[in-house]
């Protein structure tokens, strides 16, 4: 399973890149490789604003729907519309073409409640374990 | 109560195999992916451990009118060799399970039950197959059946067990010899596609499924064999039809045989339903949005905001050959016509629908 050093993540298997006060998130390996082929990415449309630990969207593979979690809170700036006709970009890349929003980071305080590589790792392997 | 596993799940976490309960047993869910195993069945072959099913042999000069007396189709009408689909009814008409009934010989038989209700089944049949005349006896355990699926099915099993395999007509079945041992083969399945269901010994199967993989067959799991079914709009016992459905709402008048006179169980019901048209009819819906259909989405009429819905889906899934969200629901009649549109409940949200014709993907015809 692929793991970049450089992110930080949440318990709900989203990553997020963070540049200055500007943020790109997306999904994990691990959440593409649970949730199988993906077919459908549902986004929030740019000037929306996400709460942080609120549903701001939702992913759908053949078997199962799963909602997605806003790792922080911010206004969103972008987001990838590349998902729209190409879902299945989520498998094939998930931390590089298939970046789902980019967002401006309101309270960077936020970021020390999400997981480190080391410790989303760690929380994985339990998952793992435990089912 | 304890898990089942299958006899060969070595095999399969050889191959890769992700594993989910499903009706007690622990299943393959899908091995590289759905989509991929999906397509493999759609453009080349696949195969599927179905072990979990049910399996009865009934044997007896009585046996064929003890099977009629209940089962909703005449199958003392079949040859020897033929196979045929047939449902259990209740005394209220609604649909107990659907059952696939072989005449392996002219007094053998082999009745193949849905994994969840076969258990009930395999009752209700010795309850009937009983000496003297005829009797049934549980092959699930000392069995494996492996579904072959997909263009080149045919092709890829007579390379193993014969020729024999490429001359079976759709729905004939024989049982073959292979390795001094038998292996019945049927040219049936739950996808769409051509292909051959195969019961042998759980060792024979071990060496059928490796010899399959190695011909270049793709496993394939429960996921990809639920969206195969449902692009070919066939029913999922449970989900589409159950205790409160009825065969001719369920689209299954033809599976019902009332000419014959002969009594089964669930036949006065049935006649009595026969009289009038049904009053809901299950139904084949496409998604006209992006998104997926899920069982349980509310099926509404565009432009009736507010309204009740007409309808909920009974199955639901993208359909990976279709591109597309695909699903079953029971509609009025007057809004089961092709080309009707609808809307479904998604989050909220109505998107466009449209009632389409069935089945959603039908294979091309000598390809």
């Amino acid at each position: 399973m692929e793991l970049p050093g450089g992110l930080l993540y949440t318990a709900e298997h989203e990553w997020l890149q963070i540049a200055g006060d500007r943020g790109t998130i997306g999904i994990t390996d691990y959440a593409q490789d649970q949730l199988g082929d993906i077919v459908y990415v549902e986004l929030p449309e740019p000037g929306s604003r996400l709460e942080s630990g609120a549903v701001f969207g939702v992913v759908e593979s053949v078997k199962t729907v799963s909602d997605l979690y806003a790792p922080v809170s911010g206004e969103v700036l972008e987001r990838n519309e590349r998902l729209e006709d190409e879902p299945e970009l989520v498998n094939a890349a998930p931390y590089g073409e298939a970046w789902m929003l980019r967002l401006r980071i309101e309270d960077p305080a936020q970021l020390e409640s999400l997981l480190s590589p080391e410790a989303y790792e760690e929380l994985t392997r339990q998952e793992q374990n435990g089912g | 109560m304890a898990v089942r596993r299958l006899p060969l799940e070595a095999l399969h976490e050889e191959a890769g195999a992700r594993f989910a309960p499903f009706a007690g047993w622990q299943m393959p869910l899908q091995y590289r992916g759905i989509v991929a195993e999906h397509t493999a069945v759609r453009t080349a072959v696949g195969v599927f451990d179905v072990s979990h099913m049910g399996r009865a042999s009934v044997e007896g000069p009585r046996a064929a009118e003890r099977i009629r007396s209940t089962v909703s189709y005449d199958v003392t009408r079949m040859e020897p060799g033929e196979g045929r689909y047939a449902l259990y009814v209740t005394e209220q008409g609604g649909i107990a399970d659907d059952l696939f009934i072989y005449r392996v010989e002219a007094e053998r038989w082999l009745v193949v039950h849905n994994a969840a209700n076969a258990e009930r089944d395999f009752e209700r049949l010795s309850a009937v197959a009983v000496a003297p005349g005829a009797s049934a006896v549980d092959v699930t355990d000392e069995t494996v059946m492996l579904a072959v699926q997909g263009p080149l099915a045919l092709d890829r099993l007579a390379g193993i067990l014969g020729a024999a395999v490429a001359g079976l007509k759709p729905r004939r079945c024989a049982e073959l010899r292979w390795r001094s041992g038998t292996v019945l083969v049927a040219r049936t399945g739950y996808t769409g596609e051509d292909g051959a269901e195969c019961v042998t010994d759980a060792g024979r199967g071990a060496k059928l499924w490796g010899a399959l993989l190695e011909s270049g067959a793709a496993p394939c799991g429960l996921g990809a064999r639920d969206t195969l079914r449902l692009e070919a709009a066939l029913p999922l016992h449970g989900h589409d039809i159950d205790v409160t459905t009825h065969p001719r709402e369920a689209r299954l008048g033809w599976v019902v045989t009332l000419d014959d006179g002969a009594p089964f169980e669930g036949r006065a019901a049935l006649e009595r339903l026969s009289a009038e048209p049904p009053s809901r009819v299950l139904s084949c819906i496409r998604l006209e949005a992006r998104g997926v259909l899920r069982e349980g989405l509310a099926v509404l009429e565009p432009g009736r905001a507010g309204a009740p819905p007409v309808g909920r889906l009974t199955s639901g899934a993208h359909g990976p050959t279709l591109g597309s969200g695909i699903g079953m629901a029971y509609l009025p009649p007057a809004l089961a016509e092709p080309g009707t549109p609808l809307a479904i409940e998604i989050r909220g949200r109505a998107l466009p629908a449209r009632v389409v014709a069935r089945p959603f993907y039908r294979r091309p015809r000598g390809a």
